[in-house]
């Protein structure tokens, strides 16, 4: 139920517009977050982006996990 | 796919597996609770429990929304569901869900409207199209789907579509917690575990529950932040970390637990939470929702663990819309469903489980819902995995 996808904002119309991935593209509402913008990755749950995903965490975890 | 894949990785997940076996302390056992169904279905489809010692047991939750809610719920919508009218839209998974003397599935294949729907807005979507028609939507779901369907319900007072309301089973996470960490089997109003009930479980022999630490929720924790869950480390000493749902996520905060030094709250899932949430998503759901007693499927009734939409919007509200009359409750007394959630048994201790109770004729809920306890252990582990 839980269950959230990271999707590319591809779209954006005031609080609706796009996602992206995989060659799939949905429609998502974007009232939950702040200033969305294209080319962003957000976290995808049930029609809405409840938070953006932010690569350079991403990649810090990633580089953690390398170096153990 | 991006965010996915890097954390799939077969050779780093390898590698944490073997800093876990390094680091946990081979003359103690953790127990840590897996909150969230998410997890619990991750855990199972990429055979993490195989990677661990012994010595470390993950023990699954009452994370799984359709899981927890009760029959009282879905006898409500099945009688909304059947007023002349009136469409029910919904999540998949509630169709299957068995409430105390049919389940939606059923009046659907009779003669009740209910459609199946991706969001709160294709529900509102529905309303738009049909507007000589009543639209309710089931509104369940912990913290991480509550701002949605607030969010459904602002847009439908803004855009003055009169014919949406929602019937909210919404609950909240921390409360259940502290619920189970405080009063252990007798949490909430629900049974309590028998002593001939008891045999492999995460419960002690007193009853009282033994875990250790909690896998914290990621998309609960993405809405709400860190400091609801202080109580559990401060007051109850246990160990949390906030995990993603990837297979290296989880394999990393099972390390993150076994290296506190202390019991504190950490975040692993930081390329998505944020130490105070998301203040939009808490805004809305403050705005249209107030915080309320709430029934648990199998555990009871537990204070503050629920929420239900405020009087200012009290006309989007199903249930003072239709007023459902609904017979007496009754729980099936051959399901092990409250024992399940509250992490006490697992689905092997069930008599029912795979013998009566399957996917395909489930007799409780954990059986229904693809993020389900039950239903992870029979498409997961009923032939291969050993009881541990």
């Amino acid at each position: 139920m839980c269950l959230a996808v990271p999707m590319k904002i591809v779209e954006v119309n005031g609080d609706e517009g796009f996602v992206g991935s995989s060659g799939l593209k949905r429609k998502a509402n974007f009232s939950l977050i702040k200033d969305p913008k294209i080319g962003e990755y957000v976290l995808l749950h049930a029609g809405f982006a409840i938070e953006r995903v932010k690569e350079k965490e991403a990649l810090k975890t990633l580089k953690i996990l390398r170096d153990i | 796919m991006k965010y996915v894949d890097e954390f799939r990785n077969r050779r780093l997940i390898d590698k944490v597996a073997g800093e876990i076996r390094r680091a946990a302390d081979p003359k103690r056992t953790y127990n840590i609770m897996e909150v969230c169904g998410t997890h619990t279905m991750s855990i199972f489809r990429f055979g993490l429990r195989s990677l661990l010692p012994e010595n470390i047991r993950l023990i699954s939750g009452p994370g799984c929304p359709v899981c927890v809610t009760p029959n009282e719920y879905i006898d409500k919508a099945i009688a909304i569901a059947n007023m002349k009218n009136v469409i029910v839209a919904t999540f998949g998974d509630m169709l299957k869900v068995p409430g105390s003397y049919s389940s939606l599935e059923k009046e659907k294949a009779k003669t009740a409207d209910i459609r199946i729907v991706y969001s709160s807005l294709d529900a509102l979507d529905l309303a738009k199209k049909h507007p000589n028609k009543e639209v309710v939507f089931l509104g369940i779901g912990f913290e991480t789907t509550a701002p949605t369907v607030a969010q459904s319900v602002i847009i439908a007072g803004k855009s003055a579509v009169e014919n949406y309301s929602v019937l909210c089973g919404h609950k909240t996470m921390p409360e259940v917690m502290e619920a189970l960490v405080k009063d252990g089997p007798s949490a909430g109003s629900g049974p309590v575990l028998s002593k001939a009930a008891h045999g492999m479980s995460a419960a002690s022999k007193d009853g009282s529950i033994k875990v250790d630490a909690f896998l914290l929720p990621g998309h609960v924790s993405a809405i709400i932040g860190l400091k609801p869950y202080g109580f559990l480390s401060k007051i109850y000493k246990k160990r949390c970390v906030v995990s993603g749902f990837e297979p290296l996520d989880i394999m990393q905060a099972i390390l993150m637990i076994i290296r506190q030094a202390r019991p504190e709250v950490e975040i692993q899932y930081k390329r998505i939470i944020e130490k105070n949430g998301n203040p939009l998503a808490k805004k809305s759901i403050k705005n249209v929702f107030e915080k309320c007693p709430s029934v648990w499927r199998g555990i009871g009734c537990v204070k503050n663990s629920g929420l239900k939409i405020r009087k200012s919007y009290g006309a989007f509200d199903a249930e003072l819309r239709f007023k459902p009359r609904i017979k007496k409750t009754r729980d099936n007394t051959r399901c092990f469903c409250g024992y399940i959630l509250k992490g006490l048994k697992t689905p092997y201790d069930c008599p029912s489980f795979a013998r009566g109770c399957t996917p395909e004729n489930p007799i409780g809920a954990c059986m229904v819902s693809s993020e389900g306890t039950c239903a992870a252990y029979y498409k997961y582990g009923k032939d291969t995995l050993k009881p541990r």
